[in-house]
């Protein structure tokens, strides 16, 4: 076992873990953070995104151990300091970019980190930067059209509500 | 001007907030205190006797509760088959036991031998992999044909042969041979509907609890239908009474169909958790699930169309090869024959159909039902069949189902069914204005000026939804009915839970539900909310898949909220000293025909739990009501789908440039949720197209066994679809005139595709090429261009 | 997972010092060694995780050579690989954007993966794979696919790419997994034209120099258009046949020539 500290969605957090406790392990299971999802084993769905010191990683493919005095944050961090939807959320909820919602924590996290980067990305950007995360209920249409709408881009003309 | 609430308003959906804030409660989300985990050892071979399984070491290893084989089931039921096919000879079907874990032999690659339950997973996994187990493999049948070959090796030995079944349907013999005898032309085509595995991306989940305190059982788990596993499971294998068992299927990250099913693990579970007094936790892995989820598909079809010499459509005979994998799932016997066959006819007028087919035993994983289910195959067969027709007789592929469409309503077709309403000529009229098809010759040459060839293809689609007419698919042999229910209860200060027996996996009924019930009573949404998903809270009702959820389960919330407004208005009228009859209601004000008297929604709710002014003598306190909706037929959504697509002739690739889905889907609750669901199910049906399939290699192992294998459709694989929904003609026997619309993409956009590769080949000069199987791959692509 | 300690050095000598211990094995992205964990096809008693060591992190260019540092995740060299477009370029595809910013090149390069890109970009570029005990050329390094010159305990520290005049990277993708389905590196030196193949055969990356010849003569995509690869030892599974992938190799390499900058 070895102590583990690091921040996550702004509190400090100490824990003594196992050198195989994953990421996803530890928020679910150890923090009870639930909206981190676990869809595959293979390193492929995203639906585990999370940010790591800023990044987006996968934390179904990545140890607890490796994360000593990161800032990390989750699903369960990204809303507004008064709990309403974050704009990216909120965009999710206005352009019905999520279905069962399974997959929906990890496209959150994706498309944050793509607008970070790239505040105006175009359709190919969104659809490119989102290949690793799967959804198999949207379609994607609503989730790239919500990401376009996040950035602040009139999405009025895309085919459908 | 869009309407802002109820019935044709696009609210924007309640449960959202929960899911995007990672506050959603799906089921491996839940713990319960002493909760232990199981692994299941599976079988790496495709077909073996097991000779020995000895867990006498694993047994004394670190952690270790208990291992479970196949002979703690012995005494103990089946997972049971729900349909009862009668093959052409009128026998039954062939229906081998389907034990909890292994008895005797291995039949597939998955097959559970052994269940070791552990104080962790890691253990769990660690005293598995100590088990001894010896088994013998066997030859294995994998390939249909092969499997009911003379001397094929035998899945159940206590069967004759392989075949489950050899049904038939349609017209009379005389009338189809007939047909084709003084057809003018007939098309024929061999095709396989491939595979596919309905990865919904929340893997299965079941969690056992037993209460020793009152000698209950619960079962939480990842379920479409939390009824219909408590029936099963508790009648049929486990038996316990259902007051003593419960099923809670909290949120659901998605079911496609393959949660429809009952599965060995929730069995387990529930049963070790009685065993052990402890609660069993079983999360299945992404790899699990591609050899323990049933599949999907899975058809290998010959179809002929004939037609005289005007091209009408004069007889259509098919001859279909359908896997059941190793055995009966759920609902998979009915899904090649009555969800399939009945929807030979499509949308047009022939007058002699005969279909048959042939359901076969191999050495794979049980296939079932998967979004759509046998109507996917009818539609992939038929409009594949008739674009051929088009392409051999040089006509235009849309006239020429222009010319054959039914055009008038009702219409039985030789395939048992009677379509309701319909208008196949407005929805390809739609589609033919969604398309820009004058544009499209501009749009070829474009491609071909970057050395890309273009295609176009189109098709139509029927489906029967709304699954299903109770003495209808008895007779059909269905042992469930398949009603729904629901109960609208009525709080004291005026707000409402109304509880459904249908389960939300993604289709928003938290949201959709509440606006028809609102838009009944003139109430805010807001004061609605809807239960779903726990067998002890909610009415019996059969669930979600089948497109059904707001046809049935929505028409019986619709005849519980009509009692509520009866009873109500009687109260009302007591409080206004009226007569009922006199009562209207509308915004919420009950009011006195013709004059300012009313009271509001909220008085009348108050003085049915506060009855001190209230006709005790005629009528029961409280406001709450509970209906059950059998249908009196199905539903029947169509449309026309267009694909248009870009081929890379030097790789073969090729890229969906648009789509286009114009549906009617009858009435519409809510169209931003309906069309959601047509951008889900045609990504489905693209994936099926060109990406996605489930192999086995002949020794029964599978070869798509992760992502790394399996293709899922991703963001970068599929367009914006243009989708339309405007050309409604309503359902006329159920109450909110409704159709269905959540397989209605993955039905209609598999022919689309292929008709759209093949229309590209042969404008590159490739006119050797008629048909190339699902998925059509790059290197399948440039096999038939080289080929 | 098998239960394993993870340490966590700050310097290569402290890493070397802790793969010595019976069946240590170096963690470095972890984006293919933690799924291969997850399916128990891995038993090591200690994970030495190279995440935390700041000497193995960084690239830099001198005198024509881009040495970046093993444990360089593909984002960074994406993102800063600047003056090695077609380098960049590649690593600016590997995966996806989660898997680039674990990823890194050290471990790609070890694992030496039959799909995976960077093989072909080391190859592709005669680089130099640096450990922590010698320097190996690349025509030395890849042995044939998952394997290396590498010994037990060796660690890759750097590799060094010698900065072509033109290069890039084709990449057909397998469409489940993403990885190359055939990925071919051009490289065009003063000296002559690299061309490293990846994905395609049973032999893992290689070099395909009837094309190195033709385009060391002709750099053009023409130059290539005669040449086949032999279909004979060319992966064959539900993806593509072994003569799709010999096809696709010579389509490849003529994209990459005309993308080459």
């Amino acid at each position: 076992m070895t102590d583990v500290t690091m921040t996550v969605n702004g509190k400090p957090v100490t824990r003594s873990v196992r050198g195989n406790t994953l990421m996803t392990e530890f928020l679910r299971e150890e923090l009870r953070l639930t909206g981190t999802h676990v869809g595959c084993d293979t390193s492929q769905c995203g639906a585990c995104v999370i940010h790591v010191n800023g990044a987006d990683v996968k934390a179904c493919t990545m140890f607890a151990a490796e994360a000593e005095g990161a800032e990390v944050t989750t699903i369960e961090g990204m809303a507004n300091a008064d709990g309403s939807l974050n704009v990216i959320q909120q965009a999710f909820q206005d352009h019905h970019g999520l279905q069962c919602g399974f997959c929906t924590p990890g496209m959150v996290m994706t498309a944050a980190a793509l607008l970070r980067d790239n505040p105006r990305p175009t359709e190919h950007e969104i659809r490119d930067y989102l290949e690793g995360n799967i959804c198999r209920c949207t379609g994607y249409h609503n989730i790239v059209k919500a990401i376009m709408a996040a950035s602040g881009q009139d999405v009025s003309a895309i085919a459908a509500e | 001007m869009p309407k802002d609430h109820g019935i044709g308003a696009s609210p924007k959906r309640r449960e959202d907030v929960r899911f995007l804030t990672g506050a959603g409660q799906y089921t491996d989300d839940i713990n319960v205190y002493g909760q232990t985990y199981v692994h299941f050892l599976r079988s790496d071979v495709a077909h073996g006797r097991i000779n020995s399984v000895n867990t006498e070491v694993a047994s004394a290893m670190p952690g270790v509760v208990r291992i479970f084989t196949g002979a703690d089931f012995d005494g103990i039921g089946g997972l049971p088959c729900g349909w009862q096919v009668t093959d052409k000879h009128g026998e039954p079907m062939k229906e081998p036991a389907h034990p909890v874990l292994a008895q005797g032999k291995v039949r597939h690659v998955g097959d559970p031998i052994a269940a070791v339950v552990a104080e962790s997973l890691e253990e769990a996994r660690n005293a598995a992999e100590a088990i001894e187990v010896d088994i013998e493999e066997l030859p294995a049948a994998v390939n249909m044909k092969a499997a009911l070959a003379e001397g094929a090796p035998k899945v159940h030995d206590d069967l004759s042969d392989n075949l489950c079944y050899d049904w038939q349907f349609g017209s009379d013999q005389a009338d189809v041979d007939a047909a084709f005898e003084k057809a003018a032309h007939v098309t024929t085509l061999e095709l396989v509907n491939n595979r596919l595995v309905a990865n919904p991306m929340e893997p299965r989940v079941a969690l056992g609890d037993y209460s020793r305190a009152n000698d209950e059982s619960t079962l939480y788990t990842t379920s479409q239908n939390p009824h219909v596993i408590r029936l099963l499971m508790g009648a049929f294998v486990l038996g316990i009474p259902e007051h003593k068992l419960r099923v809670v299927a909290p949120d659901v990250g998605g079911g496609f169909g393959t949660k429809i099913f009952h599965y060995a693990e929730e069995a387990f579970c529930t049963f070790a958790a009685r065993q052990i007094n402890r609660p069993v936790k079983w999360t299945s892995t992404r790899s699990e699930a591609f050899m323990s989820d049933a599949h999907g598909r899975d058809h290998v079809t010959k179809i002929e169309l004939a037609l005289d010499a005007e091209n009408n459509f004069i007889g259509l005979r098919t001859d279909t090869l359908a896997n059941m994998g190793a055995y009966l799932s759920t609902f998979s016997s009915s899904v090649p024959t009555w969800l399939h066959g009945t929807l030979m006819a499509g949308n047009y007028k022939t007058p002699a159909i005969q279909v048959n087919v042939k359901a076969v035993f191999t050495n794979t994983v049980p296939v079932d039902a998967y979004r759509g289910a046998g109507r996917p195959e009818a539609t992939f067969q038929l409009e594949r069949l008739v674009d051929k027709a088009a392409r051999e007789l040089g006509v235009d592929p849309i006239a020429l189902r222009r010319q054959n469409f039914i055009t008038s309503f009702p219409y039985e077709t030789p395939v048992a069914v009677a379509y309701d309403t319909g208008d196949y000529v407005a929805t390809m009229d739609k589609l033919e204005e969604m398309i820009d098809r004058a544009g499209f010759d501009a749009r070829r040459k474009e491609s071909e000026a970057k050395g890309k060839l273009r295609g176009l293809g189109i098709n139509c689609y029927i489906e029967a939804c709304g699954i299903a007419p109770s003495n209808l698919v008895g007779q059909l042999g269905a042992r469930a009915g398949l009603y729904d229910a629901a109960t609208v209860r009525v709080n004291a200060t005026g707000s409402i839970s109304v509880m459904v027996g249908a389960h939300s996996h993604g289709q928003g009924h938290e949201t959709a539900f509440p606006q028809v019930v609102a838009e009944m009573l003139g109430i805010d949404e807001s004061m609605i909310d809807i239960v779903h998903g726990d067998s002890s809270k909610i009415p019996f009702g059969m669930g979600t898949y089948g497109s059904r959820s707001l046809a049935v389960c929505g028409s019986a919330m619709v005849r519980a909220t009509e009692k509520i407004i009866n009873k109500a208005k009687k109260i009302a009228g007591h409080l206004l000293e009226a007569s009922e009859a006199d009562i209207e209601l509308k915004d919420g004000q009950f009011t006195v025909a013709g004059t300012d008297k009313s009271v509001a929604w909220g008085d009348v709710t108050l003085a049915a739990y506060v009855p001190h002014n209230y006709p005790l003598e005629d009528i029961e306190p409280g406001l709450e009501e509970t209906a059950f909706y059998d249908p009196s037929n199905f539903t029947y959504p169509a449309g026309a789908y267009a694909c248009e697509v870009e081929l890379d002739p030097e790789t073969g690739k090729v890229t969906i440039e648009r789509f286009a889905a114009a549906d009617d889907f009858g009435n519409v609750v809510n169209p931003m949720i309906v069309e959601g669901q047509v951008h889900g199910g045609l990504a489905q049906g693209i994936g099926q197209a060109l990406l996605e399939t489930c192999s086995y290699d002949e020794d029964g192992q599978l070869l798509s066994a992760s992502y790394m294998d399996y293709a899922m459709p991703r963001a970068d694989d599929v367009p914006f679809y243009a989708v339309d929904h405007s050309c409604a003609t309503p359902c006329t026997h159920n109450p909110l005139g409704v159709k269905g619309c959540g397989e209605a993409g993955a039905i209609g956009s598999p022919p689309a595709v292929v008709n759209a590769v093949i229309d590209a080949l042969h404008s590159g000069g490739h006119t050797q090429v008629t048909h190339i199987d699902m998925p059509v791959s790059p290197g399948r692509v440039w096999a038939a261009m080289h080929g | 997972m098998y239960s394993f300690d993870m340490v966590r050095p700050t310097s290569v000598a402290d890493a070397v010092a802790a793969l010595g211990q019976e069946d240590a094995q170096a963690l470095s992205g972890g984006q293919t060694l933690i799924p291969t964990l997850k399916q128990r096809l891995a038993m090591p008693s200690v994970l030495v995780s190279l995440s935390g060591i700041d000497e193995l992190k960084g690239l830099s260019v001198s005198d024509g050579v881009m040495e970046i540092k093993g444990a360089t995740t593909h984002a960074t060299v994406a993102r800063e690989g600047g003056d090695y477009p077609g380098l960049a370029a590649l690593a600016a595809n590997i995966g996806d954007p989660a898997v680039r910013n674990r990823g890194t090149i050290g471990g790609s390069i070890a694992n030496n993966d039959p799909s995976a890109c960077y093989p072909a970009a080391a190859l592709g570029s005669g680089a130099t794979i640096v450990t922590n005990t010698r320097e190996i050329a690349a025509d030395e390094f890849f042995q044939g696919m998952f394997t290396t010159a590498l010994e037990e305990g060796e660690i890759v520290t750097a590799v060094r790419f010698p900065i072509p005049e033109k290069a890039a990277y084709m990449k057909f993708e397998q469409p489940a997994s993403r990885f190359a389905l055939v990925g071919v590196f051009v490289a065009k030196y003063a000296d002559g034209v690299r061309v490293a193949v990846t994905g395609a055969s049973n032999d893992g990356v290689h070099r395909w120099s009837a094309a190195e010849e033709a385009l060391s003569a002709n750099f053009a995509p023409d130059a290539v258009e005669g040449l086949s690869v032999p279909a004979d030892n060319m992966i064959a599974d539900l993806h593509g046949s072994a003569a799709y992938r010999a096809h696709l190799v010579g389509v490849m390499t003529k994209r990459a020539v005309a993308a080459a900058d």
